[in-house]
């Protein structure tokens, strides 16, 4: 799966992208950003503030609690700023 | 009719809206909204962060919306990305229609829906440091009043 980041997540993260397989157990949106929390403290200081984070699942917006199903891409930004 | 796109470059309001009515004899109303870099409190640029693949799909959903709620004839909407400088243009929504009403009213709304479904992030620069601009409650609110 491709992980993708933007503005301070992709800054506190300190990449832009990664590839990264998650384990089959988790199954929500949710459940998938704990797991990614967890890889390092950088992971884990862009994803504390859950009510600033917005993810895509193949450049669709979902909900935090949405079920994570199979998707090839993942972004991971703060809520958008443009226009 | 719509057409949407990315680009650093800076555009050229007057001539995108003229090209909307080139040859044309059935449109009554041209609305353009052109938005600036402001300096504000010392601002030196502003950088615009974007995700590409989804940016182009928001901004092509976003137009197809307006589509089906107003009469447009035609219409144009460009966003920026990169390193702008105050004074520069960011945005432009360009919609043309028959009457004035839908132009003013499908403009506004794509505004509305660009500013808070299109993945675009801006960072402040100034002398003091760099910082990423937060999201508006009432860009929200205003993009609200459409659902």
């Amino acid at each position: 799966m491709d992980f993708l980041y933007f503005a301070w997540v992709r800054e506190r993260i300190g990449i832009a992208e990664e590839q990264l397989a998650p384990p089959p157990e988790i199954t929500t949106v949710a459940g998938l950003l704990d797991w990614l929390a967890a890889r390092s403290p950088g992971h884990a200081a862009a994803l504390a503030d859950r009510s600033a984070i917005r993810v895509a699942l193949d450049q669709a917006f979902v909900p935090l609690g949405a079920p994570l199903g199979r998707p090839a891409e993942i972004a991971i930004f703060p809520p958008v700023t443009g226009g | 009719m719509i057409a949407a796109r990315t680009q650093a470059e800076p555009f050229d309001a007057a001539a995108e809206a003229a090209a909307l009515t080139a040859g044309r004899v059935d449109i009554g109303a041209v609305v353009t909204f052109t938005g600036l870099v402001r300096a504000d409190d010392g601002l030196t640029s502003l950088t615009l962060e974007h995700y590409p693949a989804m940016t182009n799909r928001q901004m092509a959903t976003i137009a197809h919306e307006a589509e089906h709620r107003w009469p447009i004839s035609a219409g144009t909407i460009i966003h920026r990305h990169g390193r702008l400088l105050p004074g520069e243009p960011i945005v432009l929504v360009a919609i043309a229609s028959p009457h004035r009403a839908a132009a003013f009213e499908a403009a506004e709304f794509l505004m509305d829906w660009l500013k808070t479904k299109a993945p675009f992030w801006k960072a402040e620069e100034r002398d003091s440091g760099t910082s990423w601009v937060a999201a508006k409650h009432e860009d929200d609110l205003a993009a609200a009043r459409w659902s």
